[in-house]
């Protein structure tokens, strides 16, 4: 167990977690210390800061503190969701292709190649075009993205394992495919499948912030950091707070997200970690 | 020639993904066009008009024609106001600012990530090395949007040099307007320079560690010369494939950008039109934009095959 927490004690890795610490903290508890309700009006729109609106007002004239408390949420929910049904698409078919070879390995890798050949926010747009805005949408959206990179790594590991003894010994036995799937490959592929699940993630939370900046994402009013920079683009000379704030923490959680990501594949024994896309 | 090949077939099969993709719900462009109160009649009249009342495999064919013959077809946005626009003369304009963004963001970050890869190679290690290989790592974790939106901040809100809008006439080359294209490219750059500075670094660390390095020292040439004429050299073959990946991140990233300043491009075109269910709009814009795409991918192997001469056989 001490070596899973060897990350935290490079430097990346220490950095990382305290700020990660401090987005989560104010993403989790941030509803419950909020001073306004973050969808009604409170005073004229885009004031700067005053008595009781610490960081002013948006371009509705709502709390603007209030509002970034409750904004965490959705971007740390959608991202969290999005990555791991990545996981568990992806894993499927990275170790479907991995242990069957042949037609299903090539077509399955073909496809892969294709979703790579594209740039990820045509697809997200595409999909977006076709299936309408809705947080369902935007989950599924990123999730279908990043399963083909996961799918690789997965193939892989499991093409690596497939040959080894104890999995032709399961075979020998006459045991189910489902049965070393789970027993004899899965609990083998984990760490080397895990190690870039941090990067995953922080790449889940720049597609899932991106879409939602473009409004294409989560409808007003929602409370969400990249929604309200969007909306109070214009607003930005009157109450640049409105902008910054949020900025700054998308910007904050992104960078802690990838210095952890990044010193779990190091001390994973990666190299070449680093690049999320 | 089999790469081109390879590359036309992946267009087709992005092409037949992306028409399926925008055509995954029942409703379609012309309920979108007159809304839900809609008579069936004027419905049906409509849909008549824009094509849609014959199947869909019938209609994939007619625009993939349309594709290779430059008649993309009209967009709905035209059929809203009771007219007819062409999509082609919406966006060819919007093609040009678009290539003119990525190519001066493209031809700014080549040479400034090979200065930086290459300083923080010999440098490893030390101070200058630390600085840029930790704020590239910075700013690859950053989303495009949050890049422009604080450099908007700093150079609009605090120190009101620039301005956060593109305001180029339809027609006008956004070259006319250079101060314009600064916030844009500098946002551009951000994500694609940071990658390829800390891939030229890696690159160049390999290089510098090779016995004809050591050689090239060790008969007394200076450092800058051996730098120059041994280690970069070598290091450049790999690097041309990473700025050709980085380039595509750009075309990636020029959505985002282009909505941001509000600059008239390919990229904003193609949230406009999501935006208000434009179909065939976002479909012709897809495809240009994932054809730019994989034609750069293309031209890189290519390049890569040139320089490096012991490939050439194996392609």
């Amino acid at each position: 167990m001490k070596g899973r927490l060897r990350f935290a004690r490079t430097p990346a890795g220490s950095i990382g977690l305290a700020l990660l610490a401090l987005v989560l903290a104010v993403a989790l508890l941030g509803p419950l210390v909020a001073p306004h309700e973050p969808d009604v009006p409170v005073g004229i729109p885009l004031t700067g800061p005053a008595e009781g609106q610490v960081l002013g007002t948006d371009f509705l004239g709502r709390d603007v503190l209030s509002r970034v408390l409750w904004g965490g949420r959705s971007v740390l929910a959608l991202a969290g969701a999005a990555t791991l049904l990545a996981y568990l698409v992806g894993g499927a078919a990275g170790m479907f292709a991995g242990y069957r070879h042949g037609l299903v390995d090539g077509t399955l890798m073909r496809g892969v190649d294709v979703m790579l050949s594209v740039p990820p926010l045509i697809f997200l747009l595409v999909l977006v075009t076709g299936a309408g805005t809705s947080a369902a949408v935007l989950v599924l959206g990123v999730a279908l993205v990043q399963a083909p990179l996961v799918a690789r790594v997965v193939r892989t590991a499991t093409l690596e394992q497939s040959v080894k003894g104890f999995v032709e010994a399961a075979e020998a036995r006459g045991e189910r495919t489902l049965a070393i799937i789970r027993r004899e490959l899965l609990p083998n592929i984990a760490g080397p499948v895990f190690a870039d699940a941090g990067l995953r993630f922080a790449y889940s939370i720049i597609l899932v912030a991106s879409v939602n900046f473009l409004g294409l994402g989560l409808q007003p009013p929602a409370a969400d950091w990249a929604l309200i920079i969007s909306e109070n683009r214009s607003g930005l000379d009157l109450n640049p707070y409105v902008i910054l704030v949020p900025a700054l923490l998308i910007a904050i959680l992104a960078i802690a997200v990838n210095l952890v990501g990044d010193a779990i594949a190091r001390t994973l024994g990666r190299s070449g970690a680093g690049e999320a896309r | 020639m089999r790469r081109v090949a390879a590359g036309v077939v992946t267009l087709l099969v992005v092409s037949a993904l992306v028409f399926a993709g925008t055509e995954l719900l029942p409703g379609d462009a012309a309920g979108a066009v007159l809304g839900r109160n809609a008579a069936p009649e004027q419905l049906a009249e409509l849909r008549a008009q824009m094509g849609l009342d014959r199947p869909a495999v019938e209609r994939y064919l007619d625009w993939l024609g349309g594709l290779v013959t430059g008649d993309l077809g009209n967009s709905a946005a035209g059929y809203a106001e009771g007219s007819r626009r062409p999509i082609w003369d919406e966006i060819s304009g919007e093609i040009g600012n678009s290539l003119t963004l990525a190519l001066v963001a493209a031809l700014v970050m080549v040479p400034v990530a090979l200065v930086l890869g290459v300083v923080s190679a010999v440098r490893a290690g030390r101070l200058t090395d630390h600085a840029i290989s930790t704020s590239s790592l910075a700013i690859i974790s950053l989303p495009e949007f949050i890049i422009g939106s604080l450099l908007i901040l700093v150079f609009f809100s605090w120190l009101g040099w620039l301005s956060p809008v593109s305001l180029i006439a339809p027609g006008e080359s956004p070259l006319a307007h250079p101060k314009q294209l600064v916030l844009p490219v500098l946002t551009l750059l951000g994500a694609s320079l940071a990658a390829s500075v800390r891939m030229v670094r890696a690159g160049m660390i390999d290089a510098l560690r090779t016995d004809y390095v050591q050689m090239a020292r060790l008969s007394g040439l200076r450092e800058r010369t051996v730098i120059r004429r041994y280690a970069l050299r070598n290091a450049l073959a790999p690097s041309v494939q990473i700025f050709a990946q980085n380039i595509q991140y750009l075309v990636g990233g020029i959505i985002v950008v282009e909505y941001l300043f509000s600059y008239p491009g390919l990229g904003k075109e193609l949230v406009d039109a999501v935006a208000i269910r434009d179909v065939r709009e976002v479909q012709s814009v897809a495809i240009v934009i994932a054809a730019v795409y994989i034609a750069l991918n293309i031209v890189a192997d290519l390049l890569v095959v040139l320089l490096v001469p012991k490939l050439r056989t194996a392609a």
